[in-house]
């Protein structure tokens, strides 16, 4: 088998400050890997290097496409790394109104990308619409209003059926539960999970909520400082951390 | 005699070579729009600096210049544009569609069938089709050059699923030669089908500093879904006047007790109809 996602060596400087650095790592078919870490520590820039947002200094990331096999995606011209970020790859903002068109409809938004990849036919797209918002729990009768109408969860739950309409292999999310309240990041994750199991997606999570990736990743990476300091299991690494910065971290978490 | 001051058709040589160059690359590449070095012109924004600048560019003394705004030849921009001309290049100009060489228009194709002898000039407001939906001209660019233009379907899916039918009736995007999709200018879509023509298409955008060419003769598809298909309406009447059926219709109300009649918007081709014997219900002298 060979993994979905290939990273090796990965690095990203802003003059002379480091953004990430030797980051390297497989993503497997149907796994998500949840990157946390504290802000700053270089979790969004490497995802964004990842995503092809930025362009990084060097290293490579190799994605098992469809067609060809294996690919360097930093070394694609863009017009397929386009195709792939529309097609393959979904990526979820960490605030929706990055990630939506936010004067455009809620059906519109979801449409978008079948529209992106060649779909001419309005029925078509106006049900897959509707279909794709019942998946993420907002009735039928809003997908004519605009999402500046939406409150902040339903937004989130949004951005996210626009992203997976596709039915993208690859899911890149920055803090899909950042400034929500915590009963709406609880169905929102749920969501996600269901989702993601029942697509058999891959995804990476960057978050800075330990609850999050407890939920939802099956490995975790912790970063601090733009370097990897420890990698393993979900459960393993939070339930016995080995680094000192790692141990800081799950006992910083508040108990209710 | 401050006239002589001028240039033929006002613009110095050097601008109209930067000009030409322009076309010349617009009409290689048909709905590419081609960025050119704008000049200030002696009318506002809005007024057409583009297609004037055109116009200047393509204009020889031995040419004959037609101007219409909406379709009219006596409306206040096309008898400004037309005197403009008059004064600074001293050339012949008709209002008879027929005998003009050039005609630089206005949200308008005229009705009657131009020939491989002519030039269209339009005026454009704004070039850019994606404006609206990305305001990153980067973006718009770099879509453009890649080809990804879902963006362009989610506007007519937004007006579809808020009207019940594409209600875009002006300026509706078509793609040009398979290739680029372009911003007809604001000409009704009732014109569309007819920018698949012999004569020679150029828009100027005078204030965004673009020109772009659609070539004699080249395909010009007008966007749609497969299940909304596209429809170059009109109003359901007859010109009051000449009576013609197939131009496009200006409504005008007459008085203030709720009287309207549709006339034709193509005034030579009403006239022309009328002068060869046409006459339509509300005709003054078929009242009389």
């Amino acid at each position: 088998m060979t993994p979905l996602l290939d990273v090796k060596g990965i690095a990203k400087r802003y003059g002379r400050h480091i953004g990430c650095a030797d980051v390297s790592f497989d993503l497997w078919p149907g796994e998500v890997m949840g990157i946390v870490g504290e802000s700053g520590s270089g979790k969004s820039t490497l995802l964004n290097c990842l995503a092809g947002h930025l362009a990084p200094d060097a290293g490579e990331v190799w994605f098992d496409t469809r067609v060809d096999g294996p690919k360097d995606t930093l070394k694609m011209g863009e017009p397929e790394r386009r195709m792939l970020s529309r097609t393959d790859w979904a990526f979820v903002h960490q605030h929706a109104r990055d990630g939506l068109r936010m004067g455009v409809s809620a059906g519109g938004n979801v449409g978008e990308r079948l529209m992106a990849v060649g779909a001419r036919n309005y029925g078509t797209i106006r049900h897959q619409a509707i279909d794709w918002l019942g998946r993420v729990e907002i009735s039928e009768e809003r997908v004519d209003d605009r999402p500046t109408t939406f409150s902040g969860g339903m937004q989130q739950r949004l951005q996210i059926a626009r992203n997976l309409v596709t039915g993208p292999r690859l899911v890149f999310m920055d803090e899909p539960t950042g400034g929500l309240d915590v009963s709406v990041q609880a169905r929102l994750l749920d969501l996600l999970r269901g989702l993601v199991r029942d697509m058999g997606l891959s995804a990476i999570v960057v978050t800075h909520d330990l609850a999050v990736v407890r939920l939802l990743a099956d490995r975790l990476m912790v970063m601090k400082d733009g370097q990897v300091v420890e990698t393993g299991l979900t459960d393993q690494v939070l339930d016995d951390p080995q680094h000192g910065y790692t141990q800081l971290l799950v006992s910083s978490v508040l108990q209710v | 005699m401050t006239d002589q001051a001028y240039n033929f058709a006002y613009l110095d040589e050097q601008t109209k070579r930067m000009i030409r160059r322009a076309i010349l690359k617009g009409l290689a590449i048909p709905g590419y729009q081609v960025p050119f070095a704008s000049r200030e012109m002696p009318m506002p924004y809005g007024w057409g600096t583009g297609g004037v600048q055109v116009s200047a560019a393509t204009l020889t003394p031995e040419d004959t210049l037609k101007v219409i705004d909406q379709g009219a030849d006596d409306t206040t921009n096309a008898v400004s544009i037309r005197k403009f001309f008059e004064r600074t290049a001293g050339v012949a100009t008709t209002t008879s569609t027929r005998a003009a060489s050039l005609i630089q228009t206005r949200h308008r194709i005229p009705e009657e069938d131009l020939t491989e002898d002519q030039i269209l000039v339009y005026q454009v407001p704004i070039p850019e089709p994606l404006r609206f939906l990305e305001p990153r001209e980067t973006e718009t660019r770099k879509m453009h050059s890649l080809e990804e233009y879902g963006l362009m379907h989610v506007k007519l899916y937004e007006d579809i699923s808020r009207h019940g039918h594409i209600a875009t009736s002006y300026a509706y995007p078509v793609r040009v030669e398979g290739r680029y999709v372009m911003d007809p200018s604001p000409i009704p879509k009732f014109d569309n089908p007819k920018m698949e023509m012999p004569a020679i298409q150029l828009f100027g955008a005078g204030r965004e500093q673009r020109i772009y060419a659609v070539p004699p003769y080249t395909e010009v598809v007008s966007l749609d879904f497969e299940d909304h298909p596209f429809d170059p309406s009109k109003a359901p009447h007859a010109c009051g006047l000449c009576g013609a059926e197939d131009s496009y219709l200006d409504e005008v109300i007459t008085d203030d007790e709720g009287g309207r009649m549709f006339v034709c918007s193509d005034t030579d081709y009403c006239e022309c109809r009328r002068a060869a014997g046409h006459c339509g219900p509300q005709f003054p002298e078929a009242a009389a």
